[in-house]
């Protein structure tokens, strides 16, 4: 029976190439910033037949939906130029844009595509970045998010994330014991979900490897919690961390030779980093009170963990290696939980309780904090590889919702899926 | 409105809602202590993840006063005050009717599972319920049941019985589960 299980989760732990899990997440802005920069985004030339991506539309609504650009709308284009020579810069000047965008596609004979596009400054008429992309029918999709991501680093000096991934749990629940959990992963527009993993025993805790290639998260397929690590392409899976108590809250170090885990095996949960080559486990906290959710500094100095060894949950702040742990959040209230930093390691994000539960920046250097969200119950927050943005999950009209902020509080954007609860959001590191 | 007095009326309705006089902020404070370090290895070597939950109740020995609904052997469910995993004084007699059919029924085994309410963050929600279900068979154990009697096992926020986002679900949703096999 064991055997037929496991099956059975094999079977479900590749990667579909079918939709599922509720449909795509649909993101709505919610709040952008003042003084958005403007910018048109040309339809890109194609002589062939129509293709299944609108590459200039994914741009459009990338930028739109980082609150930092305002795309001028299709039907408002003065011109539709695909070549530089046929740019009228006074046209674009007169209705107000800064920048536009060009480009055109063509085939290859390898059956593929080529995707060429410039990025054109309106008021000098200079050309500030110009690229030729080969692309594939089953690729345009990234090509466009490719193309977004340096558009935004020319314009703002930001690595764009639009090529980036967000892992998150979705439930079918129809009771206490009678639910459908999903690891899924989707772009970080909320599009091409996939579902990695399915299983009637909650799943949680979804972390990625620095390299993207693998999940590391929390199965209660046993009747106890277990850690496993699965590669994202090929669906193949092994148990890393299982036993007596707890086995839960996996977070790859930055070299990705180490998983740093909760588990309580003598009764009360600490915090252990796993050598995933030898799979040796090395204890890193040893107080009575409960040590859970770790996360690693990027550089790998640190790892900062939730505990309540001082009455209620506060961050505290370990060397990997061992030693004295340093409570982190003071003067925050009496709760704080799953932290995490951020991809330069000067901002912490966490759950911070009072009246409700709101998502807290922590800046480490000045200790000044900043409360980013308003709602009752919002949850495990994650930075974007980029630093701008923090995903989390948020009570929403349907159930729990992905919402995203940035570090600033400026920027607000809603995903939401079409059914189910979607939970958990990890966001992955840059593609590389 | 100043925030203090809000979270002092939060503070009091939730006091109100849950009908408890003694809101214990701390969960190792009491007689509940989770330091339970006699944990037998063996305990887990029968964990059936193919086993279908609660189906075989009262099948093993002793059925009938498993099945006797006036039993206080029938209340299978023990509800926990916010943040806390001090058993409350209206279940003393649940547990305490529990400890003593474990004892007299050596052979009979349970699993404890551990529940919290979905206020926070889901990882320490995970540990806030083993504490729960290890309070509870510290307590058993105290009656002299043995500890390879009892599994526990956490569930964290992650099986709700009540979905509503208010103090009557989460009431509902702070508990441990008794189940027999």
């Amino acid at each position: 029976m064991k055997f037929l299980i496991f099956l059975i989760l094999s079977l479900c732990a590749f990667f579909a190439t079918a939709q599922s899990g509720g449909g795509p997440l649909t993101i709505r802005i919610t709040q952008g910033v003042e003084g958005a920069l403007p910018i048109a985004i040309v339809p890109f030339e194609w002589a062939g037949a129509p293709l299944p991506q609108d590459i200039a539309q994914v741009i459009s609504t990338d930028l739109t939906r980082s609150g930092r650009f305002k795309t001028m709308a299709r039907e408002d284009l003065p011109a539709r130029p695909s070549d530089v020579a046929q740019v009228n810069f006074k046209d674009w000047r007169t209705v107000g844009m800064d920048n536009l965008v060009l480009g055109r596609i063509t085939a290859t004979a390898d059956g593929g595509y080529l995707v060429e596009f410039r990025l054109l400054d309106v008021f000098t008429g200079k050309q500030l970045a110009g690229f030729q992309i080969p692309s594939h029918v089953s690729n345009l999709r990234l090509t466009a998010h490719h193309i977004s991501d340096i558009i935004f680093k020319t314009l703002l000096n930001i690595d764009g994330a639009f090529s980036t991934r967000i892992a998150y749990v979705t439930v079918d629940r129809k009771d206490a014991r009678n639910s459908t959990y999903r690891l899924m992963i989707a772009d970080a527009d909320g599009y091409d979900s996939k579902t990695i993993l399915e299983s009637p025993q909650p799943l949680l805790s979804p972390a990625w490897s620095p390299d993207g290639n693998r999940l590391a998260y929390v199965s209660f397929e046993d009747r106890n919690s277990a850690i496993f690590i699965q590669d994202v392409r090929s669906g193949q899976r092994e148990k890393v961390v299982s036993g007596i108590g707890i086995n839960s809250s996996p977070a790859f170090a930055p070299d990705g030779q180490r998983l740093a885990v909760t588990r309580s095996l003598e009764g009360n949960p600490d915090i252990y980093v796993v050598d995933l080559t030898s799979k040796q486990q090395r204890r890193l906290t040893t107080h009575e009170a409960i040590d859970t959710e770790a996360a690693w500094a990027p550089d790998g100095s640190a790892i900062v963990f939730t505990s309540d060894r001082g009455g209620g949950p506060q961050i505290y702040q370990v060397s990997p290696n061992g030693g004295d742990a340093k409570r982190v959040t003071f003067n925050l209230g009496n709760y704080n939980s799953r932290a995490s930093y951020s991809p330069d390691g000067k901002w912490l994000v966490m759950v911070n309780g009072g009246s409700g539960f709101r998502i807290v920046v922590l800046n480490l250097a000045s200790g000044v904090s900043r409360t980013l969200t308003s709602s009752s119950l919002d949850e495990s927050p994650s930075f974007a590889p980029n630093g701008s943005m923090i995903i989390y999950a948020t009570m929403g009209g349907r159930g729990t919702e992905l919402a995203a902020v940035s570090v600033d509080g400026t920027i607000k954007q809603r995903l939401a899926l079409q059914q189910g609860a979607v939970r958990e959001p990890a966001w992955g590191p840059f593609r590389k | 409105m100043n925030r203090a007095i809000l979270n002092g009326m939060l503070l009091l309705v939730a006091l109100m809602a849950a009908g408890c006089s003694n809101l214990n902020k701390k969960a190792t404070t009491g007689g509940a202590s989770v330091e339970d370090r006699g944990i037998s290895s063996g305990e887990m070597s029968d964990i059936d993840a193919a086993r279908s939950q609660g189906a075989d109740d009262g099948s093993a020995a002793g059925a009938s006063e498993l099945t006797d609904p006036n039993s206080p052997l029938s209340v299978r469910v023990i509800y926990f005050d916010y943040d806390s995993s001090n058993i409350r004084q209206d279940f003393q007699s649940v547990v305490e009717a529990h400890a003593a059919y474990l004892a007299a029924h050596p052979e009979t085994t349970i699993t404890l599972e551990g529940h919290a309410d979905e206020r926070g963050s889901r990882e320490y929600n995970l540990a806030l319920g083993e504490r729960r279900a290890l309070a509870v068979r510290r307590q058993i154990v105290l009656l002299g049941a043995t500890a390879g009697q009892i599994r526990t096992v956490s569930y964290g926020e992650e099986r709700a019985v009540a979905e509503g986002h208010d103090e009557q679900s989460y009431g509902l949703n702070r508990r441990a589960e008794i189940t027999y096999q």
